[in-house]
């Protein structure tokens, strides 16, 4: 059998390439569309909220932002209650996180010996799988109750304004706002402060891992020099670890605070869920996460638009969070020429 | 004197930081052993036969078995659709828009929807497929378990994109080349071979996305809904056991109570093993290349 003309095997081959050509660029296709789902599914999860609470912001337009009513019984909501509950929970859980996490992350990259460092990481990244609703069911029937017996009766009675024996505490008659903070007459465990406490737990594992990451991007010869200079590890730690991975660690923190604006289900549990504004941390609150939980379900009308009003705000919020904490990730990233 | 005052001061600092920070770390742990101890000791003594073999609706004298079920059915399809769609959006991101703007920018918005709170997603997919259902049926199929397997997707998805993207990053570029040299198309490249080296990350990020959604609640609340009967057709309303779990606990009963800790238990354990195994298959895919 003789091998086919010079001619016919060319233009047999020109048909592959072309057939390749053509599936190359249908492939490209498919899978750039794919990829272009990802920017569907944040466009249309902000669209569809917006689309879903136009009638509340038609109805209350900017008066929604500001009003602390939420009264499903005359039809008038405002998002106030809501949005200062998830904020004040967040920053309750930054405050108690930031710190930790902080020393965490030290404690892995300079303190432990180099056979603990592995296993203590995953431990706490463990942290970091365990779903939210099981930290729901630990913070509304383990937490709450030890919460309420233990560590509340410290703060009502020594910082409150509103103590059980009925006697002012020093810091309560003579600092202001501290006494409003703390004082309250509702019983349970369950309010603004153990939100904050369960969620900064939460965010805990997150914001360590990227602390402890950054951490180890520091060039040895760097800390080394610190080192020479006879500098103690804290001042490394400080001076030198710090300043150098600033503006990633503060996009790890920012990384922790729209996971702890989204939080959903722990919020919900150890919040109270209680549609009033008060000033006091140990009262029962609502997140925007937890009335959108509660209520969506059995809502209609202007209050279901209401809450995908609040859905929206909530959206809007976390992705500019989120925005800025990849933003400030990206920097150190840069730095590192990757 | 004076810096002899001065060196004590800065060894005393140092020592007080180092010791807040190993406190710190044990504070975490301890938070850890308090939630893992706790979920066990209440799930085992709830743990029971009738769990999984009796549903529902019969309340405090019943199991979980709908919500297992359903809890399968609905990660089952939110695995299924967010994987071809992730494993492809991944595989863009890497050998076809590395380093162009349009890459980098889905890129970062997958790590901002990595991140993006659940429950606006969930009503997203309540927009786009709750409502047409119910309007197209009238009112026949309104919430479904198909409906929250694209939450549950969704969720998932970034997850997908994400190692795939970075696991075909770690692919060497010399295997390219190799290929294209012999005129490999490229959509065969990126299946046949890039997909194959990549295999075992590519698993772990499946693995790791289900283990993220076996968790989820929230977007399931206004999706699937619930039910508390048996159902294996998607397009009914499904319970899960995350929803269960948040139902009964809000129930004042004990025995509802029980439940939701055995429920707690299944899901705990569930995500824990599958965090296990997505480490095991990682590992031996790391040993298998050096």
């Amino acid at each position: 059998m003789s091998s086919p003309p010079a001619a016919v095997a060319d233009s047999l081959a020109e048909q592959r390439s072309r057939r390749d050509a053509r599936d190359d660029r249908l492939f490209g296709w498919l899978l750039k569309g794919c990829a272009l789902l990802v920017l569907a599914a944040l466009l249309g999860a902000a669209g569809a909220t917006l689309w879903g609470g136009r009638h509340a912001f038609g109805t209350f337009g900017w008066h929604f932002l500001t009003s602390s009513a939420w009264d499903p019984g005359n039809d008038v909501y405002g998002a106030l209650v809501p949005v200062y509950g998830t904020v004040v929970t967040s920053v309750i859980a930054l405050l108690i996180a930031v710190p930790v996490s902080f020393g965490i992350a030290l404690y892995l990259s300079e303190v432990a010996p180099a056979w603990l460092r592995t296993p203590v990481a995953s431990a706490i990244e463990l942290l970091a799988g365990i779903p939210s609703i099981i930290y729901g069911m630990w913070g509304l029937f383990i937490f709450a109750p030890f919460f309420a017996e233990h560590i509340k009766p410290f703060f009502t009675s020594y910082l409150g304004d509103k103590p059980d024996d009925g006697k002012l505490s020093w810091v309560a008659a003579h600092v202001p706002f501290v006494g409003k903070l703390f004082g309250t007459d509702y019983p349970f465990g369950a309010g603004v402060l153990t939100a904050g406490i369960v969620l900064a737990v939460m965010v805990i594992p997150f914001i360590s891992s990227v602390m402890r990451e950054v951490f180890q991007t520091v060039p040895t010869r760097l800390k080394e020099s610190a080192y020479a200079l006879g500098s103690s590890t804290w001042e490394v730690a400080w001076d030198i670890v710090l300043p150098y991975t600033r503006s990633a660690v503060i996009g790890g923190i920012f990384l922790g605070l729209g996971r702890a604006l989204g939080e959903t289900m722990a919020v919900t549990f150890v919040l109270g869920n209680a549609l009033e504004l008060s000033p006091s941390l140990l009262d029962p609150g609502a997140s925007i996460a937890s009335t959108i939980a509660n209520q969506f379900s059995e809502a209609a009308g202007l209050q279901k638009s209401s809450l995908m009003a609040l859905a929206f705000l909530l959206f809007v919020v976390t992705f500019i969070v989120l925005l800025v904490a990849r933003l400030m990730l990206r920097r150190l990233a840069h730095k590192e020429g990757r | 004197m004076a810096t002899d005052w001065l060196y004590l001061r800065r060894r005393a600092v140092n020592a007080l930081a180092l010791a807040l920070s190993t406190l710190a770390t044990l504070v975490g742990l301890g938070f850890l052993a308090w939630i893992l101890w706790e979920t066990l000791r209440q799930g085992i003594a709830a743990l029971d036969l009738k769990l999984f073999t009796r549903i529902t609706a019969y309340g405090a004298d019943g199991g979980l078995a709908n919500a297992m079920v359903g809890s399968l059915v609905i990660d089952a399809l939110g695995i299924l659709i967010a994987t071809p769609i992730g494993v492809l959006a991944g595989a863009w991101l890497a050998e076809y828009a590395n380093r162009t703007r349009l890459g980098e920018s889905i890129r970062f918005l997958n790590d901002i929807l990595l991140s993006a709170p659940s429950i606006v997603l969930g009503l997203f997919v309540y927009t786009i497929v709750v409502l047409p259902s119910t309007a197209l049926t009238h009112g026949n199929t309104t919430f479904s378990g198909l409906a929250g397997g694209v939450a549950l997707a969704l969720i998932a998805l970034p997850v997908i994109v994400r190692t795939t993207d970075e696991m075909l990053r770690l692919v060497p570029s010399t295997l390219r080349e190799a290929a294209l040299s012999l005129g490999i198309p490229q959509w065969k490249l990126t299946l046949q071979i890039l997909m194959r080296a990549a295999r075992s990350g590519i698993i772990t990020g499946v693995l790791l996305a289900l283990a993220r959604i076996s968790g989820e609640t929230a977007p399931l609340l206004f999706t699937a809904f619930g039910n508390n009967y048996m159902t294996f057709n998607p397009l009914d309303k499904m319970s899960s056991l995350p929803q269960v779990i948040y139902q009964y606990a809000n129930d004042p009963g004990d025995a509802m109570h029980a439940l939701a800790w055995a429920g707690a238990f299944v899901v705990t354990m569930f995500v824990l093993l599958l965090s296990l195994v997505s480490r095991l298959v990682l590992s031996r895919n790391k040993v298998s290349h050096d």
